[in-house]
């Protein structure tokens, strides 16, 4: 608590400080919020900041590739039954993010922090996490992600040692394998549709047997772990037997999963899931993703979705047809540039749709979708897309700075 | 090919697919039908035995680690080289391109023997990654219109003289060797660093697959609108970025 914290040394006062004035100088000059420079230059002054700024608080690290900020989100607005909460809640998840987002926490109670994936083992030595929740891994940023397996590896290593409570995914086995190197995990059922980077076993690299829920090395025999917590249809299973119904207002499978594993970081700090699970309900949008908005007249919601893994929980949760669909990506730096993921991306599902394409990739789309055997018509516009596609809620789904794109155009 | 469907063998999907190379099987799917040709499509895991009775066989590009897990298997196998022994199409990408040639290091910085099918020999390259759209030209004899792609490798692949240059690069990195040359290929066997993937971007690569699976000098024309507009788009991006 922060009462009984150590105060602040002179040198991370001093970094605070300026880190904060960086971070104002940043948002006068128009460059956005400004928080992650102001992070990196307190940073800078100061390179022991994040385990000082966090010394105080109860610290909750999230990492996965697909429903980190999302996760985040929810287990913030549980635990907030229990104390005030400091996170880094728009996603600026490496460490200068999260050094700044924790340098307005003095008076909280708990940390809630996304880390990205490539930082998590070196946040997590930093911060002394109390609990630490693995979701997924899977392909990304083709360009310069790391293998997956590579990452996993290096979580392994990472949570060697730890005395953090581990809550992971039982149903993708490179989380499992990543997080059994700890002592102390809690895993949970909340299930992967994605399956594309888990069929060679991570240990050993023999071939795995799904059955059902279930998936086995043919080879050395790693495999699904036991859970204690499971999403199950609309309910969390808890590992006392009992099922606590999820009333989200996020759509989808995927963020009933996001709801069990923040329900199983919730009862290690003590809050039943029942409270847990109603406190999530207020959760509308996240950072622009999800919400509804009204443009010309049309009505859209926005989905991002930026890896194969993300459009393939994406397509399971929109309105069937004949619901309108925009796609739009782009190959920016920060989407990656390299663009043949598009082809790992099932998009016979979304037959029947009208469906309009956008984005500087439209073309990279358009064989996508010719080849797929789907009709679709490339508009160079959003306006364009809305004026051409037929009335009813339009189901916009873009990949990172497609999605940026889209939100500053309708004045999200 | 045999009377009833075409076969088309994509191998090791579990472990030869990082780069969308799915795609490529898809594409060759997509023309074939488009002419009329039913297809069966073999998707063969690596605990599963190689056929030889396909008619194309597509390998892809991979992670470092299932590259050798891959070669391991295909030469445990056998079925690949007996599939090339009798003339089989085999279409290959990067880690694929280098699992058929003699020799490639691996994950572990190790020699690791290849299938021997195209007389290359790869080792990893010293610089950086090579990452971007990639413009060549094709060799002249295959009768193909210019090559776009997108490479993502470290590798540099020596050919030997078994082999001709499948390309020959006007931007990017391509074999990584400096002579400028962009793949392998003999008789019916290919090998290329493009994906993109590949055969997306260039749709006349995969009507030469389908033309020498047939034996035909040309296929049924289809609608070529999308292909042309992307093509024409990563040509115009290649040559800015050069
Ligand atoms: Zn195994």
């Amino acid at each position: 608590m922060a009462e009984s914290s150590q105060p602040l040394s002179a040198r991370a006062r001093l970094a605070v400080t300026a880190g904060k004035a960086a971070a104002a100088v940043s948002r006068a000059a128009g460059r956005g919020s400004g928080s992650v420079i102001g992070g990196r230059v307190a940073l800078k002054l100061d390179p022991e900041l994040l385990s000082r700024l966090s010394g105080h608080l109860d610290v909750v690290l999230v990492s996965a590739t697909n429903g980190k900020t999302t996760t985040t989100r929810l287990i913030a607005e549980a635990l907030r039954a229990g104390g005030e909460v400091v996170s880094n809640a728009l996603g600026a998840n490496m460490p200068a993010g999260i050094t700044s987002a924790l340098s307005a926490g003095a008076k909280a109670r708990f940390g809630v922090l996304e880390v990205d994936e490539k930082y998590l083992a070196m946040v997590a030595r930093d911060v002394n996490p109390k609990t630490i929740a693995l979701l997924n891994l899977s392909r990304d940023q083709l360009d310069r992600a790391a293998e997956t397996r590579m990452l996993a590896e290096r979580w392994r290593e990472g949570l060697q040692g730890l005395k953090a409570t581990v809550v992971a995914n039982a149903d993708d086995p490179l989380i499992v394998w990543a997080a059994s190197s700890s002592g102390n995990v809690v895993w949970v059922a909340a299930g992967q549709e994605w399956k594309d980077d888990a069929w060679s076993c991570p240990s050993c690299g023999g071939v795995l047997k799904r059955e059902a829920d279930d998936w086995r090395c043919g080879a050395c025999g790693f495999g699904r772990p036991t859970p204690t917590w499971a999403l199950s249809g609309d309910h969390v299973l808890d590992p006392h037997g009992s099922a606590w119904p999820i009333h989200l207002q996020l759509p989808g499978r995927a963020n009933k999963a996001n709801a069990t594993t923040a329900a199983a970081v919730s009862a290690v700090f003590g809050i039943p899931p029942q409270i847990a699970l109603q406190r999530m309900q207020s959760v509308t949008a996240v950072a622009g993703r999800y919400d509804v908005v009204t443009h010309q007249g049309r009505e859209l919601r926005l989905l991002l979705a930026k890896n194969p893994a993300g459009w393939l929980e994406t397509f399971s949760l929109i309105d069937g047809p004949p619901a309108p669909v925009i796609l739009s990506v782009n190959a920016r730096s920060a989407d990656g540039t390299d663009t043949s993921w598009l082809w790992d991306v099932d998009y016979t599902r979304l037959a029947g749709h009208p469906i309009a394409v956008l984005g500087d990739r439209r073309l990279d789309l358009a064989v996508r979708l010719e080849v797929a055997g789907v009709d679709f018509r490339v508009c160079e516009t959003l306006p364009q897309a809305l004026q051409l596609l037929p009335p009813g809620r339009i189901e916009a789904i873009a990949n990172y700075t497609a999605f940026q794109d889209l939100r500053r155009v309708v004045g999200n | 090919m045999s009377a009833s469907a075409l076969r088309v063998a994509w191998v090791y999907p579990d472990l030869l697919s990082t780069y969308g190379d799915q795609g490529n099987v898809l594409v060759l799917e997509r023309r074939a039908r488009q002419r009329g040709l039913s297809v069966e499509r073999l998707d063969i895991r690596s605990d599963q035995p190689v056929p030889t009775s396909a008619d194309i066989y597509l390998v892809g590009g991979g992670e470092d680690r299932p590259q050798r897990l891959a070669a391991e298997r295909l030469r445990r196998d056998g079925g690949l080289q007996r599939a090339a022994a009798n003339g089989a199409i085999i279409f290959s990408v990067c880690a694929g391109y280098q699992i058929l040639g003699r020799e490639f290091v691996n994950d572990l910085g190790q020699r690791e023997p290849g299938l021997g099918l195209l007389d290359v020999v790869s080792v990893r390259g010293e610089g950086e990654r090579c990452v971007g759209d990639v413009l060549a030209d094709i060799d002249p004899s295959l009768g193909l219109p210019e090559l776009t792609g997108f490479e993502n490798h470290q590798g540099v692949t020596h050919l030997g003289p078994g082999v001709r240059p499948f390309a020959h690069v006007r931007t990017g990195r391509g074999n990584g060797t400096g002579d400028g040359t962009e793949g392998a290929w003999r008789e019916t066997v290919f090998g290329t660093y493009m994906h993109g993937p590949v055969l997306a971007r260039n749709p006349k690569i995969a009507d030469l697959l389908l033309r020498l699976t047939l034996d035909v000098s040309a296929l049924t024309p289809i609608d070529e609108r999308w292909y042309e507009a992307l093509r024409a788009e990563r040509i115009a991006a290649a040559t800015q970025t050069a």
